[in-house]
């Protein structure tokens, strides 16, 4: 399919197409509508959702959280089966990672740090799909029933800087709360303004504070999609560009990414638990 | 790969699934973790508790042991030395009773005897007439006599 596909148009049309998403959002003239070129798309501007990647976000975060209730709600403490003991493996896995990282009370960091490590590896994980499959499906319903020419359709959500930087917004968040709440407005303020130089230094240490704080959630919603959008990038050019020889190329970038959804699940995870950490320590 | 309002749905979504986590995931495996290490150490601590158990009991049995040995002893010996004087006893008072019948065999046989005698004195002088008249061819005047009589009689 990939093969056809990609005789029919150029090889840019073929990346184009499988980099942009199904967008829905109000159109310059003021009617709300599916996007039906990428041009469309950017026209609506913010007023705008990714009907592709918030779709697979929320259905791959309610399947993993429902079915961990589901295991939760059978589980027992003296005869755990296979599929409890696979839940409490991970379950475990984080709470360590958490008590180690996490040095104070807080009830709620190991639950968010499940939430997040289970769901981006999953939503990760999507990106293992051949790259056709469902797309080409999608594209297939899309031109017979709503018409469209190529229809996008993104299935990892995580190669969606919104995604990335919609978990990323909301650690930083907590991150400014946690730091108001423990070291109060002053200790926090004073932090950014009187650190690491002095309060004669105070626009300096200004420069240096305020970037640091901003990158933050920068490097934790960018590191994330930054590596998948490659990761996806590099199957795409395979299944473009290679033709017939592109399985076994396809199967060595696989492998090599089988390493790398896991770990930036776990790199965003542990960098939320380390500045969440930072942000109950008490102020200098 | 614009930024939209997706950025928002993503933000609410992770905030309700994070709620969702905290109340209704959490604390389900939290608990059978919790509870399972509870168990876990209830049971060490009770065969803890059955190892001392086993060990007082064993010492308390063998003190009881110790016990009944001593008083089964001191019985046995109570027992031997309460036979012994049954056997005293009897054999003194078979060695009383044997007296006893001794002494009243000898009174009897005494009294036989003096019984005897007595027939035989009564009989003397009839013996002794009988006698004297053979000898003397005649009757002897038995009252002339009497005093005679009487005195070798008496001299029997």
């Amino acid at each position: 399919m990939a093969k056809a596909e990609a005789e029919s148009q150029t090889v840019q049309d073929y990346i184009v197409h499988h980099l942009a998403n199904l967008t829905w959002g109000r159109h310059p003239d003021g009617h709300w509508g599916l996007a039906h070129t990428p041009e469309e798309a950017a026209e609506m501007g913010f007023l705008a959702i990714h009907v592709d990647t918030m779709g697979w976000s929320l259905a791959i975060g309610a399947a993993f959280l429902l079915w961990f209730r589901w295991v939760g709600l059978r589980a027992t403490a003296h005869k755990p089966g296979a599929i409890q003991n696979f839940v409490e493996m991970i379950f475990e896995f984080v709470d360590n990672r958490v008590s180690e990282g996490f040095m104070f009370k807080n009830r709620l960091i190991a639950p968010l740090s499940l939430t997040l490590f289970i769901w981006i590896l999953l939503m990760n994980t999507m990106d293992l799909v051949p790259v056709d499959w469902i797309t080409g499906i999608a594209a297939l319903i899309g031109e017979h029933v709503f018409g469209f020419h190529h229809m996008p359709f993104k299935i990892v959500p995580t190669t969606d800087p919104n995604i990335t930087m919609g978990m990323a917004l909301n650690v930083f968040l907590l991150v400014i709360w946690y730091s108001i709440k423990n070291k109060g407005l002053g200790g926090f303020l004073g932090e950014l303004a009187f650190h690491p130089f002095g309060k004669w230094m105070m626009p300096f240490n200004l420069m240096i504070e305020i970037p640091t704080l901003l990158a933050k959630p920068v490097s934790l919603g960018l590191r994330l999609f930054g590596n998948l959008y490659a990761g996806e990038l590099l199957f795409l050019l395979i299944a473009a560009l290679l033709g017939l020889y592109q399985l076994p190329a396809h199967f060595v970038w696989a492998v090599f990414h089988l390493l790398v959804v896991p770990l930036q699940a776990f790199v965003f995870m542990m960098l939320t638990i380390v500045y969440l950490n930072a942000a109950h320590e008490p102020a200098h | 790969m614009n930024i939209n309002l997706t950025i928002i749905g993503q933000s609410i979504a992770f905030a309700v699934f994070v709620w969702f986590c905290v109340k209704h995931v959490w604390p389900l495996f939290a608990n059978v973790l919790e509870e399972r290490k509870r168990t876990i150490a209830d049971g060490l601590e009770a065969a803890a508790e059955g190892e001392r158990k086993l060990e007082s009991a064993s010492r308390d049995s063998a003190e009881r042991l110790e016990q009944a040995k001593a008083s089964a002893a001191d019985i046995i010996d109570q027992a031997n030395r309460r036979a012994a004087q049954i056997i005293d006893d009897a054999k003194q008072q078979a060695r009383v009773e044997a007296d006893r019948i001794m002494a009243a065999n000898q009174a009897e046989i005494e009294q036989e005897a003096n019984r005897a005698r007595e027939e035989l004195r009564g009989q003397v002088s009839v013996i002794a007439i009988a006698g004297a008249e053979k000898v003397l061819g005649r009757a002897i005047d038995q009252s002339a006599n009497e005093a005679m009589l009487n005195e070798l009689a008496a001299e029997l």
